[in-house]
């Protein structure tokens, strides 16, 4: 009789196993429930770069260390996700309270330095907010940041009057006062949500 | 770009190079030295070398890159580790090699590797196997672990060697070269049926994302495309992938088996004795 049970016994465990993976794994994958964006912490290596500024010097990520960096990977020529992208973190920064307001800063990175020169970029970066800086670089060393961060960027065949189309993140990464990778701002996200997740971040610690 | 940089790796990873090393060597290993009788034909060595490169090719090249940024060649990329490179390496019938490497190691290190075993017949558990191998496919397009996987460098390796170690043991399962008359292999029915079993949710996944009028996967579009692709056109094709060649993998799979089946028909009466015995 006991011949009987024995087949049973392997199945019972292996369905015990199943259900305690899967346990698991929906417990890792579980998003905190108190942030408008994607929460990433974990998911990414804190922020590096060495780029350079639109004074033509180079910048590296320790030097803008102490602020919350919403980093945007984009070009001057976009014609409608960039100039919305920025449009709203402006916004949404300047909605903030006005002593958080310098604790934040909008990092914009052309992956296009042939058109995006560092004086283009100033005036591009500018006419958006005063706590926008804008940066780039050789491409080696762009390919280099955007693989870092999971992006990429690529190219299209230029027209007849030499324009051409870049394709590009459409995300914002927002790293924290020590550079850790916290939110991923999708471009869908309210100007309301930007502030409310930017303000939670920047009352985090704070100095 | 030079040819050499489709060839080298995007995201250099030092263990899956190793592990392929560690594969074709062992392999090579055991052909040179094993008994010339048992030896596999250059057919089959050709057969398992392909399928192992293939696999290491959608790893460790180019097309790594264009699998992180593309939907599309992101699916073709799992069809290639958990269908076509996993089913070409089954198929190969590398068992005698594997019997003779085996032999070759010590009974003191056999003995550790019984608790291998153990998990090895876990997981060949037919029903469990083939809930693993639709259920990975599934686990890790359900869209929010689909843009976890795509946005960590570790997840993503999780996933792709995920798929293409559950690949291995699934085709395995169905190509086992031993047959189910005189070994506990698993039965040419049973086979066909599995094969059969976990094409239809394949089938109904691959529709539901070519079907599906807004964008499943926007980590795509978040992140950034390879080349400028309008984003329909590009989950269009992944779902295309993920729906039809799985589907007639799973057919060919059933044609090789059906085929195997017919061959033994008749050649082994495993019931003719006792036939004998009752009608004499």
């Amino acid at each position: 009789m006991s011949n009987r049970f024995k087949p049973h016994f392997p199945r019972s465990l292996s369905l015990t196993a199943l259900m305690t993976v899967a346990a698991l794994l929906t417990g890792c994958f579980s998003d905190d429930e108190s942030w408008r964006g994607k929460d990433i912490s974990g998911l990414m290596p804190e922020l590096a770069f060495e780029l350079t500024d639109t004074s033509g010097d180079t910048l590296t990520a320790q030097e803008t260390e102490g602020e919350i960096r919403m980093v945007f990977f984009g070009f001057t020529s976009c014609p409608d996700v960039c100039p919305a992208t920025l449009q709203k973190l402006s916004r949404a920064v300047k909605d903030m309270p006005g002593d958080l307001q310098k604790d934040t800063r909008i990092v914009f990175v052309s992956v296009d330095p042939q058109r995006d020169t560092p004086e283009r970029i100033e005036s591009y970066v500018g006419f958006f907010s005063e706590r926008a800086i804008g940066l780039t670089g050789e491409e080696k060393a762009l390919r280099e940041l955007s693989k870092r961060y999971r992006t990429t960027f690529g190219y299209d065949d230029p027209d007849t009057e030499g324009n051409y189309n870049v394709s590009h993140s459409g995300a914002v990464y927002v790293f924290d006062r020590q550079g850790d990778a916290r939110l991923l701002f999708r471009p869908d996200l309210s100007v309301d949500d930007i502030r409310t997740d930017l303000v939670t971040l920047a009352e985090e610690n704070k100095s | 770009m030079a040819v050499v940089d489709y060839l080298i790796p995007y995201d250099f990873s030092p263990v899956t190079i190793l592990g392929f090393v560690l594969v074709l060597g062992f392999y090579g290993y055991g052909l040179l030295k094993m008994p010339e009788e048992d030896r596999p034909g250059n057919g089959r060595i050709l057969v398992f070398v392909v399928g192992v490169m293939m696999c290491y090719a959608v790893m460790q090249t180019r097309f790594d890159y264009y699998s992180q940024y593309m939907f599309f060649v992101h699916r073709g990329q799992h069809l290639i580790l958990h269908h076509l490179g996993p089913f070409l390496i089954a198929l190969s019938n590398p068992l005698p090699v594997m019997r003779f490497l085996y032999s070759r190691i010590k009974p003191g290190i056999r003995h550790a590797l019984k608790p291998l075993g153990w998990a090895y017949r876990f997981l060949q558990h037919p029903a469990i196997a083939s809930f693993l191998f639709v259920g990975l496919i599934y686990f890790w397009l359900w869209p929010p672990i689909h843009f976890d996987a795509m946005l960590s460098r570790d997840l993503y390796w999780i996933m792709n060697w995920s798929m293409l170690l559950d690949g291995l043991l699934f085709w395995w399962l169905i190509f086992d070269p031993r047959s189910p008359v005189s070994s506990d292999a698993l039965g040419y029915g049973k086979r066909i049926l599995l094969l059969a079993l976990v094409a239809l949710p394949q089938m109904v996944l691959g529709a539901t994302i070519v079907f599906s009028r807004g964008m499943v996967y926007d980590v795509y579009e978040v992140c950034g495309r390879a080349w400028p692709m309008p984003p329909e056109t590009d989950q269009l094709l992944g779902g295309l992938l993920t729906w039809i060649p799985p589907a007639m993998m799973s057919i060919l799979g059933i044609l090789i088996i059906l085929r195997r089946a017919m061959r033994e028909d008749g050649k082994v009466a495993p019931y003719s004795e006792k036939l004998k015995a009752t009608h004499s």
